[in-house]
């Protein structure tokens, strides 16, 4: 997957996207069927529902290389386990404040309801996302674990400066 | 038989972990007994040159309290790995970060302007900083330099315990002797601690409704807080739900929600982000707006969920995207 | 020959701190530096919390006074709410923080400060800790400490939670009443308290000032600077560790300056030097003159012996005696005598035994109304206690939610910086003549800071015992010639 990030081709977001297996999963198949082309930056996993979503999947795959992450659920009211769709919004809306505050960009993560009619609003939401990825740049978070030998070697930066007097 | 050795270090710590061993008031005297203390800066005279004499493994278990954040105490870990057959993080700083990880939500100019510029009390008119080294007219002065991210322990060395809690409860830490010594060591990378939730510990967990459904979030000033009840039920951000049990409900004793000191269960792998999740769900509504409303009473979502754990987060610290912008 | 000694890491004391010690070609010293390696941010990552959190996060500065910390910033958080806590709510603050007065000043004397003096400075280094102590009040004595401070942690925990780190403290008073049935336990406590602060001054009074050398270190120039004094006093000038105004005298003993916690800021300043992570604080309206002693440098001094001369005398009977006794052995007001640190320590530990009981029977310390419920807007708070270490500022400034936008805190050992420093320097001059360095030579210039009892950026706390002294003997150019050890 590292040749997305490679310096020499021009970026291309990657985008993981988190589809509900009866609504917005069903939309994605349907674009494709109906050949609706949209940015083919996504890796589409299917969950049975989105409540089934915990937002450390969504960090998971920013920590794994992904530039954005798209979640698609069922409208409000269409859910098939009735809430789930509502408790996901919620931890969205917390969870999206939060990732502000880290200084991630509010267009990498973002939640959609998609009906499994809907496979042009796939298409255009794909396309619309992969363009603010595209305009931010790779997402490139510090690595898990230190270098210790760049660290000790001091190819670290040093956290103090010399300050002109 | 010899007794086994043992080693306590600590790296940027608060001196609380220590004075949590010292809590052991007398059951100090039964570890003193049962093993053979061979490195403990703070209180016996052994130094990193013995420890560098020591075979690799010499010592059974050396304890590590503190985040680490800068190159000497890198380079101390490093070492202190070779030579300690276990390595035990101690405390929340080494398991998770702990509070001194939320400088993680800063960078290191930012850090250093606030306190040598910025602060109300400061006159600086020269812009004087401190430096690494510096050349006062009697001689060199030297300075350690500190990283820009504050890290965990494992994210330094390798650890194969863990002891939670800010600072742990010095049973645990006895515990931790016990099992060693009688070497019932569980799988590698486990937390020594009950595998349970506070919630499932806690004295007031039967006034805690089977679900919870949270209208408005309360901040501990803006109420009586009742001494009896469920205190996620009463609105305030109690992380017991998501939060390791074992160190005796101490702050729901003191009548205050749990913050979260002694990290998440084993099946979860972001504490914060799950406290999180588990938070969000309880509010009681399904029209946007109001959800956003109801969720804005939690005016720090970094800074609660994550108190003691930012650094562990899978985020680590906040995010800079890199100056010269996206390609 | 241009020598450089480092004595790394200074040891028994809270907190990481280094001592270079640069010598002429005589090999006396030019000037002994006192470093402090530690920075970690606290003013910064404060920014973004929510106020009330503040008691919680700032107490992590140090594990050793989280009570301090707590305690200054539950006072900012009534300032920053304008709210007045109600009086039983006041009043289970000062008894939780004089309890933890009386076990943190038994820590230091018995465990930190009181082996340089109990077992002597220049006894073998094996000795001089704890163990030394013990051997010689006794294994009985050594019981009795710990059972005090764990009978007094006890008390601090069922008031406030916690202990290492407390979580009562909230804006408008704390988050639960003492109940009826525990009031005996609080009683008893403290009179315990009492009588174990008699016996350690008894102690005192024993080994040391019966020693005719103790007390001639102690009163040797070596160990002296006439500064300026701060602490904190009642409405009578009486010491008070929890509440009033800040008190600060001259050199002579007059009275210079007396303000409310709200101005500090009129009246402290701070200093950045290149070579610590410690700032180095003064008195404004006198300015920065360097590291200098006397009327015309704004250098001041906190902590007990700073109270003691900042205040007018202790407001309980037994510890008023004590302060008596004080000023004329020493030979009056004010006593510039570093080392005499160690015996108003003790004092103070009487006072705040005494004020113990006075406190835990008070009826009212049972009463279950402890909160007002803050109602003003927040914008700024300013909140000040006497740190066993010194005085402790916390200023928050919050947005209209109560999320704290900037934070200021100057610690104790902040406020004493400046002469800490001075008083290594001189008692490096004074003990080290011609080159010669011995091991009970560099514990006394370490001595110049413990008796400060410092809690250097309150990082790291020292036990009992002692870490290898490091010496290191460079020559001008800096190539090491020969490494000396204490062991
Ligand atoms: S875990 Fe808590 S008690 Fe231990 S060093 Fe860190 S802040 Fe202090
Ligand atoms: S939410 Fe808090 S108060 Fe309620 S049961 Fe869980 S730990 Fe106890
Ligand atoms: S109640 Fe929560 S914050 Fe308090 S000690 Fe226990 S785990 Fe830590
Ligand atoms: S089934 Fe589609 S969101 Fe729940």
């Amino acid at each position: 997957m590292s040749d997305i990030k490679n310096e020499n081709k021009p970026f291309e977001p990657r985008i993981v996207a988190f589809f509900c297996n009866w609504c917005t999963y069903t939309a994605a198949d349907l674009a494709g069927t109906a050949r609706m082309t949209y940015a083919p930056n996504a890796r589409v996993v299917r969950i049975m529902c989105s409540g089934r979503l915990d937002p450390q999947f969504v960090l998971t795959a920013l920590r794994e290389g992904a530039d954005g992450v798209l979640i698609g659920g069922c409208h409000p009211g269409d859910c098939h386990y009735m809430e789930g769709n509502y408790k996901t919004y919620r931890r969205f809306v917390l969870l999206r404040r939060l990732l502000e505050t880290m200084g991630i960009e509010k267009e990498r993560v973002r939640m959609e309801w998609i009906a499994a009619s809907e496979g042009d609003r796939v298409q255009k939401v794909m396309n619309e996302m992969a363009g603010d990825l595209r305009r931010l740049g790779p997402l490139h978070l510090e690595p898990e674990a230190i270098d210790l030998h760049a660290a000790l070697h001091g190819e670290i930066k040093p956290m103090i400066q010399e300050v002109a007097r | 038989m010899s007794k086994p050795k043992v080693g306590f270090y600590w790296c940027a710590a608060c001196g609380g972990c220590e004075e949590s061993v010292v809590d052991l008031a007398a059951g100090i005297l039964d570890v003193v007994n049962a093993v053979d203390i061979v490195f403990w800066p703070v209180a016996l005279d052994f130094k990193r040159e013995d420890v560098e004499k020591m075979q690799d493994n010499e010592m059974a278990v050396c304890f590590i309290n503190g985040a680490i954040r800068s190159s000497e105490q890198g380079e101390m870990v490093a070492l202190l790995r070779k030579k300690a057959g276990l390595v035990i993080a101690f405390g929340s700083c080494s398991h998770l970060g702990g509070i001194p990880g939320l400088a993680n939500l800063y960078n290191k100019e930012q850090v250093m302007k606030t306190a040598y510029k910025d602060t109300v009390t400061t006159v600086n008119e020269s812009n004087t900083y401190p430096v690494e080294s510096y050349k006062a007219p009697e001689g060199n002065l030297t300075l350690p330099s500190l990283w820009n991210t504050v890290k965990t322990l494992d994210q330094v060395i390798d650890v194969d315990y863990y002891i939670p809690g800010c600072p742990p409860p010095s049973s645990l830490l006895a515990d931790a002797v016990n099992t060693i010594l009688q070497g019932k060591l569980p799988a590698k990378g486990s937390v020594l601690a009950p595998d349970t939730a506070l919630c499932h510990e806690c004295p007031r967990k039967a006034s805690k409704p089977e679900k919870v459904a949270i209208k408005e979030f309360k901040r501990p000033h803006e109420i009586i807080i009742d001494e009896e009840k469920c205190l996620l039920s009463q609105g305030l951000l109690c992380l017991g739900s998501a939060t390791r049990s074992g160190c005796g409900w101490v702050c729901i004793n003191g009548n205050m929600p749990c913050t979260g000191c002694m990290g998440p269960i084993s099946r979860v792998h972001d504490h914060g982000t799950k406290a999180l999740s588990a938070i969000a769900s309880l509010t009681a509504s399904n029209d946007e707006a109001e959800i956003a409303a109801i969720l804005d009473k939690i005016v720090d979502p970094a800074g609660t969920f994550f108190r003691y754990s930012l650094p562990a987060s899978l985020l680590h610290r906040k995010y800079e995207a890199p100056k010269e912008g996206g390609k | 020959m241009k020598r450089e000694i480092l004595i790394d890491p200074i040891t028994r004391l809270e907190g990481h701190g280094k001592i270079d010690i640069f010598l002429n070609d005589k090999g006396d010293v030019e000037r002994a530096y006192l470093q402090i390696p530690e920075l970690r941010g606290f003013e910064k990552f404060a920014e973004g919390r929510p106020a009330e959190d503040m008691p919680q996060i700032t107490s992590r500065i140090c594990g050793v006074c989280p009570t301090a910390h707590h305690m200054a910033a539950t006072k900012a958080l009534d300032d920053l709410y304008r709210v007045d806590p109600p009086p039983a709510a006041k009043k289970v603050r000062e008894l939780v923080y004089n309890l933890f007065f009386v076990e943190d000043h038994a820590l230091h004397f018995f465990f930190l400060g009181g082996p340089d003096f109990v077992v002597g400075p220049t006894a073998p280094k094996a000795e001089r800790n704890i163990l030394g102590v013990l051997g010689k009040v006794g294994l009985e004595v050594g019981k009795e400490v710990i059972g005090l401070r764990k009978e007094i942690r006890d008390l601090i925990i069922l008031a406030a939670g916690k202990v290492i780190h407390p979580v009562f403290g909230l804006p408008g008073g704390i988050s639960k009443p003492i109940k009826k049935e525990d009031q005996q336990k609080y009683i008893a406590g403290a009179e315990h308290a009492v009588k174990f602060a008699e016996f350690s001054l008894q102690v005192f009074n024993d080994i040391v000032l019966k020693n005719k050398q103790y007390v001639d270190w102690i009163l040797s120039d070596t160990y002296t600077h006439k500064t300026y004094y701060m602490g904190m006093v009642d409405k009578n000038n009486k010491i008070n560790f929890y509440d009033g105004d800040i008190r600060v005298v001259d050199p002579s003993g007059k009275e210079y300056v007396k303000f409310k916690p709200q101005d500090y800021h009129k009246h402290v300043a701070e200093h950045v030097e290149p070579w610590s992570y410690i700032k180095f604080c003064y008195l404004k309206g006198i300015g920065w003159k360097g590291f200098e002693d006397g009327p015309d440098s704004g250098v001041y001094a906190v902590a007990p012996l700073a109270r003691l001369n900042a205040s007018d005398g202790m407001a309980t009977p037994k510890a008023q005696a004590a302060y008596e006794q004080f000023y004329k052995t020493l030979g009056g007001k004010p006593v510039h005598h570093t080392l005499a640190n160690h015996w108003a320590r003790l004092i103070e530990m009487l006072y705040a035994a005494e004020r113990c009981v006075e406190l835990a029977k008070d009826p009212e310390i049972v009463s279950p109304n402890v909160r007002t419920i803050p109602k003003e807007i927040p914008v700024e708070g300013i909140g000040i206690v006497e740190a066993p270490r010194g005085t402790l500022f916390h200023h928050y400034k919050t947005d209209e939610r109560g999320v704290v936008t900037a934070a200021n805190l100057i610690v104790a050992t902040q406020n004493n910086a400046a002469r800490i420093a001075m008083s290594v320097d001189k008692a490096a001059r004074g003990v080290i003549k011609d080159g010669k360095v011995d091991d009970g030579l560099l514990n006394m210039v370490e001595m110049g800071f413990r008796a400060y009892d410092p809690c250097h950026g309150c990082a790291t706390h020292a036990l009992p015992g002692q870490m290898p002294l490091m010496v290191r003997i460079f020559d001008k150019n800096h190539r090491m010639l020969k490494e000396l050890r204490r062991d």
